[in-house]
Formats: C-alpha cells, structure tokens, sequence
C-alpha cells in the first residue's frame, strides 16, 4: 500500500485555510511527545508554553515586541518568494540595519533633537537594502546564486558587529563591556501604551504588512511579483523584467529588515552590543511560509512564531526545559506547514496495489 | 611548523570535502537540499553522544552517517513523495537540526570528548613529510580520498553512475526509459545525509573533539557553494575544499600571529573567499548552465 498524489485541478481554497492550522496542531502533537520524552507533563508543559504567555499584560507586550521584527522581515522575505528571489539572509541586513541606524545616536551622543529617530530609521531601511543590495548585484551582475551570497553576508555582517561594538564604539565609560553609550532619549523608539514596553516597532510592522498586502492585491506591482515568481518567460511577454524584480524584491526586503533592525536595538535594547537577535532573521522564514506569503497572514504567523520564543523562556523559568525547545518547535513548525502545504495542490489517494511502472517511494 | 600547518589544512578541509561530494551526488540527481549545515550538525552532535555513552569513536563515526541519513529521509519524504519545495524544505532541515541539535547536546557542552585516533600505514607512513601528512590520518580521512576516487568512477564510469546523472539532467526522460526517478533520489538524498553526517562526525571527533552549539559554523553551507564550484566533478571538490581549508587555518595562523588586523576581519575571510569564488565560477552564464544538471531543484511527479 502506498500514497499517491493527485493534481487537482484548481487550487483548494478549504485547505489554503486548513493547512497552516493542522501543521500548527501536528507540531503541538509532536511537542507534546517531545516533553513526554523528556519526562514531563505534556498538557503542563503545552500549557506553561503556549497558554501561559497569554495571560498576563505584561508578557503581550513582549509579545508584540517580538512579533515586531518577525513581521517586518517576513513581509519582505515573502516579496523575495513569490518572485523567486531566495533572500535568506535578512539576519544580516537586519544586523547591518541596526549599525547604519545607530550611527547617530553613537556618535553624536550630545545631539538632542526630535530630527535624530526618523533620520536612524531611515538610515537603518538604507543599511538594510545596501546590504540586500550586494547579492542583488551579485544576481544579476554576475549570475551568482544569491542563497549562497546573502547567507555568507550574514556571518561576515554579525562579525563586522562584533569589532565595532568590541573597538571603535564601545562605551568607553562602560567598564569594559562590549557595547556603545546608551541612546539618548530623543533616539529610543516610544512606547505605544502606558501599559507596557511594547514600542511602535508593533505598528510599523502592521502598517507595512497592510500596505504591502495592498500592494500585492490591488497594484500592477503585485501582479508582476506573482507573475515572475511563477514564470519568468511569461513576465517577460508581459513586459516584466526578472533583472528589475530581483532588485526591487531584494532591497524591499532588505530595508525592511534594516528597519527591524535598527527598532530593535533602538525600542527594545537602546544601545548596540554584539548580540542584538535570537535569530529573527531566520525564524522570519518560518514566518513567511507559515502565513502563506500573504502579508495579513504572516501578521498572524509573527505572532505564532514571537509565542514561541515567550513560550521557551516561560517553559524555562516554570517546569525547567531548556529554552533550546524553542528552536525545536520553529523548526518542526516550517516542516509540517510545507508538507501540509502538498494538500492545497495534490489530492493524496491511497492505493493498495503499485501501479505497473510506476515509481514508489 | 610547515607539516604541522599542512596537517591542520588537512584537518579543516576534510569535513567540507565529505559533505560537498554527498551533496554533489544529490544535486547530479536533480535534488537540491539545501540542509547540509541541519544534517551535518545531526551528525556532529550524534558522533560525540555515541563516543560518549560507549568510549568507542568508531561506533560515533556510525551514529554520525546514520543521523545524517535518517535526517535527509524528511527531507526526502517532503520534497519527493510530498513534493514540497526544494529550497523551503533544506532551509527548514537547517533550522530544525540546529534547533534539535542543541536540544539533545546540552547535556553535552563542556565535556572533554573522545578524539578519534590516527591509524598509520605500515610502511607508507615511514615516508618523510608525505608519509605524516597522508598516511598517519584517521579513518575519516582515508574515507574522505576514497570517497572522492569512488564517486568520481561511479558518476563517469559505471552504470548506475550514468542513470543518476540522467535523472538529473532529465528526468522525464529517465522516467520514460523506465528508471525509478523517486527511488534513486531518495538513493541520493539519503547518501547526501550519510555523507553530511560523516563531515559532522569528523567536527566533533577530529577537527575539535567536544560538543559546541552550532560548531558547524557555516560549514554545510560553505560545502554547498564548492559544489558549485567544482562545477559538480568530484575531483574539483578535493581541490576546492583543500583551498578553503588553506583559507581558514591562514586566518587562523594570521590571528596568532597579531599582524594587527583584527581578528573578526580575518574569521570573515572564509566567508567572503566563498562569495569571490561563486562570483568567478558564475560569471560566464553560458558555463554555468552546461554544467549545472538541468533539472535541479524541479520537483517530479510521475505521470501514469
């Protein structure tokens, strides 16, 4: 007996909807076993995880905040995509982000001007698209597959961080830590409500999620994404050009990711030190697919996703699992959501007997 | 000095030499899986609890193919019988093994580990300078030239060898001529992961014998660039993975040395040397596009 996939003929609405939910069921499944395995209560564990993170004020503010840059950079990756574009490392951009950003604030730390948070902002977006910029460049000057390249950038990025914040910027006044001055107030990123720490950061993410969501629906642009991403030959009868896309995909989301970038540090951390994320960049993958590449989906799947790095920390503090389960969870998470993903394309059939001839797995 | 230098570029390079030639075969049948860094820390993390839990390296060297092989089986389930996208799914298999790799090493970090001893050729090993560099080794890197040697014969020599190429060239055709295109991919995937997982165990038994979070440091990634750059011939691989070998002990001799560049500058030098490289081995489109097996990274669903 074996499985077999049958096209369908269009593609499933019901399981456009249904497939991130039963992939975020299976990993809840297999989590469980995982605690259980690891000795523990499943229902405890699943509870302490992804419930108890819920509950308290406090706790939804951290939650936006890190839902913030898994967000900003999913919307841009989901860009990358659909037009084919395999931008992997936002990590880096948001890194190079957040140290075009913070030029500033470090080095003109008497500047008290209301002038200095948009101006890092924007400098933080044009960080992020430069650095996108170089495997773009490389793509289409050179022909030079751009997952290699923008993954390289990410380590050469996260050192380039690590001297500055260990040589020229460190805080001379800071004992020897490795990191700058503390911004100025007039260079951190406000808070949105009284209650909490949550910072705009929150409502960029929303905002940009939105308008690209328009972007996709209701302008030429979007068309022309979807068209190149699924055939460059025919984006070409229509007057696209993939050389452009690459470009335009690249440096959206690279500024994207320069803007989370340089919020993070600015809303959340207020000064640079050598580890500004736990792994945004690439949980941001996650974020994309889980939402289907459509931005309003991936404001929902940025939520799942900051739950999960909440969930970790509190599991760690209350039944002492180590936070590690985290990344277990993400990564079990991207599986099932690609394999649920067959659903939406193919009928699966079981049958009893192999077909003559035909392959079998 | 010169032989001890020599020696520690052996060191560095055999691991990317390994899981570059199981990726090679991989993508010469038409899969692109992109999980090496995932299989390889599976592997790595795999080898050194083995040693552990039984005092032999040997048996980790085992347990290190097998995670690597039972770990490129979800790749293989996704992207062959699931057909799920090529790149999503390596890409998940990274994040997954580092996540799951970290999980199941914690207990792990800090514990003096077992290092896999040299096995010298009689006779051989006698031989001045040559004879300390190449036949004083360990298994694995005996392993690492007979896997070279091995799967050059087999893409360019045997049967087999030349039906795996034809799936990845084509493989509508194969499956039109009545090759099983679904079972020698799975073949092929899954020696990929064996050989991922070898490169892993050789991390954490040879090139530094203890367990480190993400100790693959790029390294799956950067043995998927030389695959490119050998343009997809076993021989080149030796060749390329000796030059990034070369490259990284450099840097590392260079930091010692205190030439007064700072040390993050020279650890970026592996990494920016594979950017340089895919740019000179990419540019000429025409190369590119005779070399590269024509239907990498396209999934395939048996018409019937």
């Amino acid at each position: 007996m074996r499985i077999e996939l049958q096209r369908r003929s269009e593609v499933s609405r019901l399981f456009s909807l249904v497939s991130p939910l039963l992939a975020l069921v299976l990993t809840l499944f297999f989590g469980g076993i995982m605690f259980w395995t690891l000795g523990k209560n499943p229902f405890d564990a699943l509870y302490s995880f992804f419930i108890e993170p819920l509950l308290e004020v406090w706790s939804l503010h951290e939650l936006a905040i890190k839902a913030a840059p898994l967000i900003l950079i999913g919307v841009g990756l989901s860009i990358c995509y659909r037009s084919n574009n395999w931008n992997i490392g936002a990590e880096g951009q948001f890194t190079i982000g957040a140290i075009t950003g913070s030029i500033l604030p470090v080095l003109y730390p008497e500047w008290h001007s209301p002038m200095i948070l948009p101006l890092m902002l924007v400098m933080g977006m044009i960080g992020g698209a430069l650095y996108a910029g170089i495997p773009a460049l490389l793509k289409t000057r050179f022909n030079t597959n751009e997952i290699l390249t923008s993954l390289m950038l990410v380590y050469i990025a996260q050192l380039y961080l690590d001297w500055l914040v260990r040589g020229p910027w460190r805080d001379p006044q800071g004992y020897n830590f490795p990191q700058t001055k503390a911004f100025v107030p007039e260079a951190v990123l406000p808070e949105v409500l009284d209650s909490g720490r949550a910072h705009l950061a929150i409502v960029f993410a929303i905002v940009v999620a939105v308008a690209i969501w328009f972007m996709m629906r209701f302008m030429l642009k979007g068309f022309e994404v979807t068209v190149l991403g699924q055939s460059e030959r025919a984006g070409r009868f229509a007057g696209f050009s993939a050389r452009r896309m690459v470009w335009f995909s690249m440096l959206l989301s690279g500024a994207l990711a320069g803007l989370a970038g340089i919020s993070e540090v600015s809303g959340s951390i207020g000064h640079v030190q050598p580890s500004i994320s736990p792994g945004y960049g690439f949980t941001a993958i996650i974020v994309a697919f889980l939402g289907r590449l459509n931005p309003l989906g991936i404001i929902a799947s940025g939520f799942v996703l900051a739950l999960t790095y909440l969930g970790g920390e509190a599991a760690q503090l209350s039944i002492g699992i180590s936070d590690k389960v985290s990344r277990v969870f993400q990564g079990l998470l991207l599986f099932f959501v690609l394999s649920c993903d067959t659903l939406i394309h193919y009928r699966l059939r079981l049958v009893r007997h192999p077909a003559p001839g035909g392959a079998h797995a | 000095m010169l032989e001890a230098i020599l020696l520690t570029v052996i060191t560095a390079a055999t691991p990317l030499v390994i899981a570059a030639l199981g990726e090679l075969v991989t993508e010469r049948a038409g899969v692109l899986n992109l999980g090496v860094e995932g299989m390889m820390i599976m592997g790595a993390v795999m080898a050194f609890g083995a040693t552990q839990v039984t005092g032999s390296p040997y048996v980790g060297i085992l347990a290190g193919i097998a995670a690597g092989a039972v770990f490129s089986l979800l790749f293989g389930i996704l992207t062959l019988t699931l057909v799920a996208n090529q790149v999503a799914t390596g890409l998940a298999l990274t994040i997954l093994g580092l996540g799951l790799s970290g999980q199941i090493g914690e207990s792990f970090v800090g514990q003096p580990g077992i290092k896999l001893q040299p096995l010298p050729i009689p006779f051989l090993s006698d031989i001045p300078l040559l004879g300390p560099l190449l036949f004083r080794q360990d298994l694995i890197f005996y392993l690492s030239v007979v896997l070279v040697v091995g799967i050059h014969w087999f893409l360019f020599r045997s049967r087999t060898g030349l039906k795996v190429r034809a799936i990845g060239d084509n493989h509508a055709s194969a499956h039109a001529l009545g090759i099983n295109v679904i079972r020698a991919r799975y073949f092929a995937v899954m020696f990929g992961g064996a050989c991922a997982g070898l490169a892993g165990a050789q991390l954490s038994l040879v090139y530094t014998p203890q367990w480190v979070e993400n100790m693959t440091a790029g390294r799956g990634w950067i043995a998927l660039a030389l695959v490119v750059f050998a343009s997809w011939r076993p021989l080149r691989v030796l060749a390329g993975g000796y030059l990034f070998g070369a490259v990284t002990i450099g840097q590392l001799h260079a930091q010692a040395l205190g030439i007064g560049i700072p040390s993050q500058f020279l650890s970026a030098l592996p990494y920016v040397a594979t950017i340089v490289v895919l740019i000179i081995i990419s540019h000429n489109r025409r190369t590119t596009l005779i070399n590269t097996p024509a239907s990498l990274g396209k999934p395939f669903v048996p018409e019937r």
